[in-house]
């Protein structure tokens, strides 16, 4: 019965071609509508957690409080000491020290002294260890415009934009002027070591990234660090593990009742500036997304349905006529609605993933629209390739189908069979 | 008819002079009150500000974590040039800072750089201190920049002072409007409070120690504290100043920063 009817369905190009060809557009527009929103807010996500938040992070409860301005005289002093308890109070977690900085970068003449200065932002993180794996978080080796990356103490890689505004090549050399952890002049030589682009404009125009032992000594934060940055081995932001964490570790006795302001506390990426707004906003357009498809193909598919149960009216009559049960004739309806929405699916998945893929390995450029953007945000836009991407489509494009088919034909039921012949006209 | 037309003139008359009296009184007041303030502004001025000086200071900085003494000397002559070398501790000893006709540089031998300070950096803390390179920089007469009114009179510290308020008739100026508390029988402030034009209050001052130096009343200790910022404050010591002495020119220059 079911290969009489899928064979219906194919040869029969007048009741399935219009059907089919509405049902792969609608999924190739939710497979592509998907993975492009998850591919510009995940890399957000994504790059804001590996460049700023963290998807947990440890601070001084002062620190914390105006977290957004570099205090650093307000660090984690004995650093390294809190590093190893976060080790062994969670080991799945990747935990990191960071130094942040704002700092000026001041480029020299031949005389040593001021040829050009811009405000820089600075990232201090574990370069030169073997298991660390901060490089890869920035995606450094990728970043390089010129130069390389920093083989040896005293070497920095600057953003190219920064380079190229005071023409600065790898192998030169300026100085970091900023303030020491103590309030103190820092003065500090670095070494440029290669040029990075990004592709996220508010980190292109000043960027500094360098080895933590480094800003340690040109901040006079020697074993000590601006923040802990966690991260948990799942591919994407795990919000309710991470607050789990996060309550675990701040309800312990020795912090719960500490009104140290300089005792650790630790948040998650979800109460930083704007990351719970960017994180539920992801979720609830993705949701939206999906619902407004679904809505509107079971509309244009219903009324795909009732047009095509009025083409087949004489149809249904004779069946009825031949004594077929209304039961029997409505579920081949819903089974050839399932066939349709399965095919169509497949067509629209098709042709939806080779455009997502395309986007993907191409991207496509909005640093021109981005030119004023302070967020971290890839200029770059690509679509994200996910386990869902193989099957949201499916949803609307079955689901819709099997609605509108299921509703058009209630007029089945209708059909009384005593007036049957009369209204073939037998 | 005519008499009450002619006493509804005098009348009128007398209110109009009445007024005008009142008016022109109002305003001999206020200007009276300007002239006194500008006087006395003239004679702060004479107490703070030389034609050359030379000192040495320390600053106590209280952090929210800890405390830093910074011993300093320096050389000023008028409000376009000063020269000063900070002492200690060890971690500041030999940096240097020169300031020429509004141009500010600094020198530290730990990278053997000189790097010039501009714009927005001089708002910025000295070394984390409740003063920013802006009013380390400024050394004009008050009495040159501000407008004066006196505002009332009050006991400070058991000394008479009269207040006065200062507004800014320059635009380059770090604060447009100060409340002074000024000792009326010394004419040396005893408490300042700095506001910025949108009526904040930006930082505030208090002078101790009011000594006598030389033929001039001046403060040797005076507690800043910057107002947009927690910490405890920053103590200024003068420990030993002159005035009016001779200065050799290359002092001022780039070149006796290295």
């Amino acid at each position: 019965m079911k290969r009489f009817l899928l064979k219906g369905v194919i040869k029969d190009k007048g009741r399935s071609l219009l059907p089919i060809i509405v049902v792969a557009t609608g999924t190739m527009l939710t497979v592509v509508m998907y993975s492009w929103l998850t591919g510009i807010m995940g890399d957000s996500i994504r790059m804001n957690a590996n460049f700023n938040t963290g998807e947990l992070k440890v601070m001084t409860k002062a620190y914390a409080a105006d977290a957004d301005q570099f205090p650093n005289d307000l660090a984690i002093l004995d650093a390294d000491n809190l590093l190893t308890e976060l080790k062994a109070f969670e080991p799945g977690v990747d935990w990191v020290k960071r130094i942040r900085f704002g700092a000026l970068a001041d480029f020299p003449d031949a005389n040593g002294e001021t040829r050009g200065q811009a405000p820089a932002i600075g990232w201090a993180v574990d370069l030169f260890s073997k298991e660390s794996k901060e490089a890869g978080r920035f995606n450094l080796q990728e970043s390089i415009v010129k130069g390389g990356m920093p083989a040896n103490a005293g070497e920095v890689l600057i953003s190219d934009e920064l380079a190229r505004r005071f023409d600065i090549k790898p192998g030169d050399t300026f100085t970091l002027f900023g303030s020491t952890m103590d309030g103190g002049f820092a003065f500090y030589n670095l070494k440029v070591s290669g040029t990075l682009l990004f592709g996220a404009t508010g980190l292109d125009r000043g960027a500094i990234v360098m080895d933590i032992a480094d800003a340690q000594k040109a901040f006079g934060m020697e074993g000590a660090c601006s923040e802990i940055l966690g991260f948990l081995p799942d591919t994407y932001f795990n919000s309710e593990k991470a607050l789990a964490i996060k309550t675990r570790f701040n309800s312990q006795p020795t912090l719960a009742q500490n009104e140290d302001e300089f005792a650790p506390v630790m948040i998650t990426l979800r109460d930083q500036a704007g990351m719970a707004e960017m994180v539920d906003y992801t979720d609830f357009v993705s949701g939206l997304m999906v619902f407004i498809f679904v809505s509107a193909m079971a509309i244009v598919l219903w009324n795909g349905g009732l047009l095509g149960a009025l083409r087949r009216y004489s149809e249904f009559g004779i069946r009825l006529a031949m004594g077929e049960s209304k039961g029997h004739i409505y579920k081949t309806l819903l089974f050839e609605a399932l066939l349709i929405g399965t095919i169509g699916s497949i067509f629209g998945t098709v042709i939806g993933y080779s455009i997502v893929l395309y986007i993907n390995i191409h991207g496509v450029d909005m640093s021109g629209m981005m030119q004023n953007s302070t967020m971290v945000m890839p200029s770059v836009m690509r679509t994200a390739i996910t386990p869902t991407t193989y099957y949201i489509g499916f949803i609307p494009g079955i689901f819709s189908v099997i609605l509108g088919n299921a509703l058009a034909g209630i007029g089945i039921y209708k059909r009384e069979t005593a007036r049957l012949f009369n209204e073939l006209e037998v | 008819m005519n008499s009450k037309l002619k006493r509804y003139k005098i009348g009128l008359c007398h209110k109009v002079l009445t007024a005008l009296l009142i008016g022109a009184t109002t305003l001999y007041a206020a200007e009276a009150s300007s002239q006194d303030g500008k006087s006395i502004l003239r004679k702060i001025d004479e107490n703070l500000s030389s034609r050359n000086q030379i000192a040495e200071s320390s600053m106590t900085i209280h952090g929210r974590r800890s405390s830093r003494t910074i011993t300093a000397k320096s050389w000023t002559e008028g409000d376009q040039k000063s020269f000063t070398e900070y002492l200690s501790p060890a971690s500041e000893a030999g940096t240097k800072m020169l300031k020429l006709r509004g141009q500010l540089w600094i020198y530290t031998p730990a990278a053997d750089r000189t790097i010039q300070i501009s714009g927005h950096l001089l708002r910025q803390s000295v070394m984390g201190s409740d003063l920013s390179y802006e009013d380390m920089m400024d050394d004009r007469k008050l009495s040159d920049v501000y407008d004066v009114n006196i505002t009332g009179r009050d006991t400070l510290d058991s000394r008479d002072v009269i207040i006065l308020e200062l507004t800014a008739n320059v635009n380059d100026i770090a604060y447009y409007r100060q409340m002074m508390w000024v000792d009326s029988e010394r004419y040396i402030p005893l408490k300042q409070e700095m506001y910025a034009k949108s009526g904040q209050l930006l930082k505030r001052a208090e002078m101790k120690n009011i000594k006598r130096v030389e033929n001039r009343w001046y403060p040797s200790l005076v507690i800043y504290k910057d107002m947009l910022k927690e910490g405890k404050g920053t103590e200024f010591r003068t420990n030993t100043i002159s005035f009016d002495q001779q200065i050799p020119e290359h002092i001022f220059s780039k070149a006796s920063l290295r």
